[in-house]
């Protein structure tokens, strides 16, 4: 028997997870068998972007569980069951379903319910709280037979709902019991700008709004009747009007309760019971609830820690928060209301492009005690440092929320960080915590993420994450090299616009005019990349051959042998029984071994460099085309079978995919592209797991960038939703010229994302809102691309001259005779050293 | 050892290297035409144990001419062979030279 101890967590929400997450990766994870109970049918989801549900994101996408992580860490989970009593004698807990556990450890993490006002006709058909995604699936069966939806609720989920409505193209309001929008965080400047801007997108918004009941409508479902005599008629009610702790089972057990409800908590988080536990929304510090995830987090990580018997304390939370709501910049810092004694206020109210801000300082003028920002909350990071850190406000408070009409930096500089400053709340890693790491050697972005997990939950640290970083290699006088070799002193990026803007068109060209020596593989390579990138022109003409890569020199791809394989385009997967056929027929002719690969095409393997020529004639003669398999350029676009035969599908996914292809088929780019499309959200072409992914959905397709699989698997970011096939192809030319134009050399998409300043949020302003006026630029470079396409097989084998090379030896018809076969599973493979010296002595 | 006749200058390609059979041999040609200079080193890849050191992109390195090999891409001397990365590798390298538009190669080594 083991001499551990039982620990149950009742409730698996993103803080009672979160705890587990915490606690396996501590060294007293070996002190404890973990029980832990989860009511809903889904175990931990993301709960703060549930409205993304409706913006094609799935179940699984919104899952915070790790696949296997309850079986690896031999946590005992109770999904769909729920403790229904606490035995805090016998030490019991007792589930709907009558387990009983025995516990040492008892953590409650029952987070919280929606609060549902108790007036007249609450309870009528189609009248949903807003919390969980079974909610979601309700509301998504209520909005089929529905035209108008309305929210009981402004504060931040109830707008995050109205979001989940539009998206459901219900006609959408917003009913608020407050006079303004956000009250807990904004005060009433900031919340009218932002009910504007909410009202801008098409949500009714109607404020000091007291629901008195619910009864039958005459033209919708129900009608809303107000104190003030007004009426409003909808089909759907959705409850978001603030969340009540869930403590029943401490009351039952009698446990302390804080006076606004909730367990009673001291600053370990532990109870009134020294064997119990309480953390997140269902707890009680010093008589404050926090209904945001940070804290609970803050919670999770205190009781860790004194398990462990280290000091630890929960210490209150910056209840701090800064979001998009549709779209709209909200932030809001400390004490927003100004409510603390004698504070001075600044304000700053910009009409012309809507922006509002608002800073609270001490009444010396040196501390910044709260803010408020609508419309622009780029300052924010900047302004909660000053907050978080009691950092001493500049000479000028304001300058920090004016305008900058001048170079002049207002920031605040890293280096006057503080080193406990906590850069990433969400994995709460401090200035610290950033040094150490880029002292061992982490001295990029992507590293640091690794490293450090910051800026790898919201993302909304990683400017301070690359400004720290910057700082400090500057500081340790490591000067970030980015020369891309010793021949040119610039960056790949430096080199591509040399050649646009000086309309270079060949190596030799580059390296006289700003180069030195004869250059290496390195930037040889990534020149010809560019060069072909952006001229487009035969990569095998004479000027040219010196700077591709083996591969692309024999438009074929080297294996380990020293032959090569061979891969013909099948756009979308698309293949004719003659294609087939004729593949078959070649590889058979040319003893050639056939593999299907990853994207959806055959690839034959064994040709001599001799055969290439022979073998492609043949191919083409049957119709095919380069596939591009050996070059940094577009490979495959992967599809489903689609609307055209599958019973689920949604839209017609191999008509996108061949369109797609043969669009961008033959683009050089700094890595190998793939794509995706699948036609429905059971994504069976993987499509999140490609550098562009594209699902079909009821409202259109919704495009997915920056993901892979391989190495380092990544998801695709989704970049925009419902979008006619017209928007998606100009966003996807877009976004892959600049991908072409700014990434490092063998950067994928996905490493490109993570390491780009402003990450998903800035590509979308460059691609969607054009910030950088570049998009025409950006189209009609891609459209050069597409309008001067060739097969280059086709090129070559009409090319006397270029088929010289393709011989083993330039003076003699011999084979390499090194090169030999020996037979596996009916097909050949390669020898390997044994095999080959005994078949070679075998010859002599 | 004597010069061997071997091919025109015109079969060399530009930048780029040919691999030539002479006496049993596989010899990598490289030709960077900027400098109109000619190197000949064993076509052999002792990292990859395969012949395909012609199939290389060539340059320099500190002003050294060399080969990056197509398969692990590590560095070899042109002038002499030797790889950069591994001291105690090096491979075969030979005297080339032109005479009347004719690529002769000397087996007995460089010149």
């Amino acid at each position: 028997m083991s001499n551990k101890q039982i620990m149950v967590v009742i409730g698996n929400g993103m803080v009672g997870h979160n705890f587990l997450v915490s606690l396996m990766a501590s060294d007293i994870k070996e002190n404890y068998n973990v029980v832990t109970f989860c009511e809903e049918s889904l175990p931990a989801y993301d709960r703060v972007h549930l409205s993304e549900y409706f913006a094609g994101k799935s179940a699984d996408d919104l899952s915070l569980v790790e696949l296997g992580f309850f079986e690896n860490n031999g946590i005992t989970v109770h999904i769909g069951d729920k403790a229904n009593s606490i035995d805090r004698v016998a030490k019991t807990v007792v589930s709907v379903k009558g387990v009983v556990i025995n516990y040492d450890k008892l953590v409650l993490a029952t987070g919280s319910m929606a609060f549902v006002p108790p007036i007249p006709g609450h309870d009528r058909d189609q009248c949903i709280a807003y919390r969980t995604i079974d909610d979601l699936d309700e509301m998504k069966v209520a909005a089929t037979k529905s035209k108008v939806g309305v929210v009981v609720g402004g504060g931040l989920l109830g707008l995050e709902a109205a979001k989940a409505l539009q998206d459901l193209d219900l006609e959408t309001h917003v009913v608020q019991f407050a006079p303004r929008l956000m009250e807990a965080q904004l005060d009433d400047g900031g919340a009218h700008l932002l009910k504007q801007k909410i009202e801008d997108l098409g949500v009714n918004v109607l404020t000091s709004k007291n629901t008195t009941q619910i009864v039958d409508g005459d033209t919708y479902k129900h009608k809303m009747v107000f104190a003030d005599g007004s009426e409003l008629e909808t089909d759907v009610i959705l409850y978001s009007a603030g969340i009540r702790p869930r403590y029943e089972l401490a009351t039952e057990c009698g446990l302390d309760i804080g006076a606004r409800g909730g367990v009673a908590i001291n600053d370990q988080c532990l109870s009134s019971d020294p064997d119990i536990y309480a953390i997140g929304e269902c707890a009680s510090w010093r008589d404050q609830l926090f209904g945001l995830v940070a804290p609970g987090y803050a919670m999770a990580r205190t009781v860790v820690a004194h398990l462990a018997g280290e000091e630890a304390a929960f210490t209150g939370a910056d209840m701090s928060t800064k979001l998009k709501l549709n779209g709209v910049d909200v932030a809001s810092i400390g004490d927003a209301h100004g409510k603390t004694a004698n504070a001075l206020i600044y304000t700053y109210q910009n009409g012309v492009d809507g922006i509002y801000k608002r800073l609270v300082v001490s009444q010396d003028n040196t501390q910044l005690l709260g803010a408020v920002l609508v419309g622009d909350a780029s300052g924010y990071l900047t302004l909660s440092q000053y907050y978080a850190n009691n950092i001493e406000l500049p000479e000028n408070p304001d300058s920090l929320i004016l305008p900058s009409r001048s170079d002049e930096s207002v920031g605040l500089g890293p280096d006057a960080l503080p080193a406990s400053a906590q850069i990433c709340s969400c994995y709460d890693v401090s200035k610290d915590d950033v040094c150490t790491a880029i002292e061992a050697g982490c001295t990029t972005i992507g590293a640091l993420k690794d490293e450090t997990q910051a800026a790898t939950g919201c993302g909304g640290c990683a400017a301070l994450l690359k400004a720290v970083l910057d700082c400090e290699l500057e500081k340790a006088g490591m000067e970030v090299n980015t020369d891309i070799c010793e021949h040119f002193a610039y960056t790949r990026q430096d080199l591509y616009s040399l050649v646009m803007v000086e309309k270079i068109k060949t190596f030799g060209e580059l390296i006289k005019a700003h180069g030195s020596g004869q250059g290496c593989e390195i930037c040889r390579q990534t020149v010809g990349s560019i060069l072909a990138s952006y001229w487009n022109e035969y990569i095998l003409k004479d000027e040219h051959v010196g700077v591709q890569d083996t591969n692309d020199t024999f438009l074929a791809n080297m294996q380990k042998d020293g032959t090569y394989s061979v891969v013909p385009r099948m756009t979308g997967g698309e293949v004719t029984p003659q294609g087939l056929i004729a593949i078959g027929e070649i590889a058979k002719k040319y003893g050639l071994y056939t593999k299907v690969t990853g994207g959806q095409r055959v690839d034959l393997f064994g040709a001599r460099v001799d055969q290439l020529p022979l073998i492609w004639q043949a191919l083409i003669n049957a119709g095919f085309e380069s596939g591009h398999a050996y070059g940094k350029s577009l490979r495959t676009v992967k599809s489903c079978v689609g609307s055209t035969w599958c019973r689920f599908g949604i839209d017609d996914s191999v008509g996108l995919a061949v369109e797609l292809e043969n669009r961008y088929k033959g683009l050089r780019a700094p890595h190998k592209i793939k794509f995706a499309v699948s036609g429905c959200t059971r994504e069976c072409a993987e499509a999140q797991s490609k550098d562009i992914g594209v699902i079909a959905v009821a409202g259109g397709w919704n495009l997915y960038v920056c993901g892979n699989g391989g190495m380092k698997p990544r998801h695709g970011d989704l970049f925009a939703t419902n979008l006619d096939k017209k928007t998606l192809i100009k966003y996807i030319d877009r976004v892959l010229t600049f991908y072409v134009q700014t990434a490092d050399r063998m950067q994928r998409t996905s490493v490109w994302m993570e390491n780009m300043e402003g990450g998903l949020d800035y590509l979308k302003s460059v691609v969607i809102n054009d910030k950088l006026d570049i998009c025409d630029r950006l189209e009609s470079q891609m459209q050069h691309v597409v309008d001067s396409y060739q097969c280059e097989w086709k090129t070559t084998i009409e090319n006397e001259s270029k088929l010289k090379r393709f011989r083993h030896f330039i003076n003699s018809d011999k084979h390499d005779e090194n090169i030999v076969f020996v037979e596996e599973r009916g097909q050949i493979r390669p020898a390997n050293s044994e095999e080959r010296e005994h078949l070679l002595a075998e010859k002599v | 050892m004597s010069w061997l006749d071997v091919c025109s200058k015109d079969d060399l390609q530009p930048n780029s290297g040919v691999c030539a059979l002479v006496e049993d041999q596989q010899v990598a040609i490289f030709y960077m035409s900027e400098s109109d200079t000619i190197y000949a080193i064993n076509n052999y890849d002792p990292f990859g144990k395969v012949h395909v050191l012609s199939r290389g992109l060539i340059g320099d390195l500190n002003g050294e001419p060399m080969v990056s090999s197509p398969l692990y891409k590590q560095h070899f001397s042109l002038k002499t062979g030797q790889c950069f990365e591994d001291e105690s590798v090096q491979v075969p390298a030979y005297g080339v030279r032109i005479e009347n538009g004719r690529v002769q190669i000397n087996l007995a080594g460089v010149k």
